[in-house]
């Protein structure tokens, strides 16, 4: 399991926007370097994440290569009831890491 | 993986693979070179024949950057987030990396405020565009200039 911070609030109120700040540990390996012998190292990246609110999706981003060692991604969603945040990420050999975050709206 | 690739610095490794040149191990070839794509060739991919409009999206990347490996990017698209009127994807793309396409985000109503922010690789300095596709159908555009001093290594 890679380690992952996640940040968004604990609590806001009905209807808040609110940012989410996510981070999995990855090394993104590009598929275009070379190691010392000149053989190219095998791509490995992360090329799907997403989030659900209380099962129902509402981001979701697909990524490429050009995307920096240990991804970050923020982005907004509306509070809209309290309940859980999931969050995947899934790399080139299907292998997805799921987290949850659970938050309460007032 | 070895430990020099992993472990060594950017500037370590170029010494290194320039001096393996020398000896007459090069020239190194990037896989796949020869079949890529441009990046008007995929914007063209995504968006077909529509019109692109330049307006509504803001691109903030930082005009110099001094390590290509991690470049900060935040893209906001001044709009509504209504069920009837809203940012549905907003697309990276970039001129000189081995691959046009950088990420791909999709949002909806529910996302309230139509930003992004990540972190990029750029391999040369470059021209970086976002295009956002509204539900309406309709495709905006911003880009924006980046001057890479330390390119990312993609060791061609």
């Amino acid at each position: 399991m890679a380690r992952v911070l996640i940040n968004l609030p604990q609590r806001a109120k009905r209807g808040e926007i609110i940012e989410i700040k996510t981070l999995i540990a990855h090394p993104m390996e590009t598929g275009y370097r070379l190691d010392n012998t000149g053989t190219a190292i095998p791509r490995d990246i992360i090329n799907r994440f997403v989030c659900t609110y209380n099962g129902e999706e509402v981001f979701r981003a697909e990524l490429f290569p050009a995307i920096a060692a240990n991804p970050f991604i923020a982005f907004f969603t509306t509070a809209t009831e309290s309940g859980e945040l999931a969050f995947s990420w899934t790399d080139d050999h299907g292998q997805t890491q799921t987290e949850i975050r659970k938050i309460n709206v007032e | 993986m070895d430990r020099e690739s992993q472990g060594g610095s950017p500037t370590r490794r170029r010494i290194i693979l320039l001096a393996a040149a020398g000896l007459g191990f090069g020239p190194f070839a990037v896989p796949g070179a020869a079949t890529r794509i441009s990046m008007d060739e995929a914007i063209r991919g995504l968006i077909g024949e529509a019109p692109v409009e330049r307006g509504k999206v803001k691109l903030e990347v930082p005009p110099i950057v001094e390590n290509g490996n991690t470049v900060s990017l935040t893209i906001s698209v001044d709009n509504p987030m209504t069920e009837a009127d809203h940012v549905a994807s907003i697309h990276v793309f970039n001129q000189k990396n081995p691959q046009p396409y950088v990420a791909a985000f999709h949002l909806g109503p529910r996302a309230g405020r139509a930003s992004v922010s990540t972190r990029i690789r750029l391999a040369d300095s470059q021209e970086v565009v976002a295009i956002a596709r509204l539900s309406d159908g309709s495709f905006w555009s911003d880009g924006a200039d980046v001057i890479v001093t330390l390119a990312a290594c993609t060791e061609q």
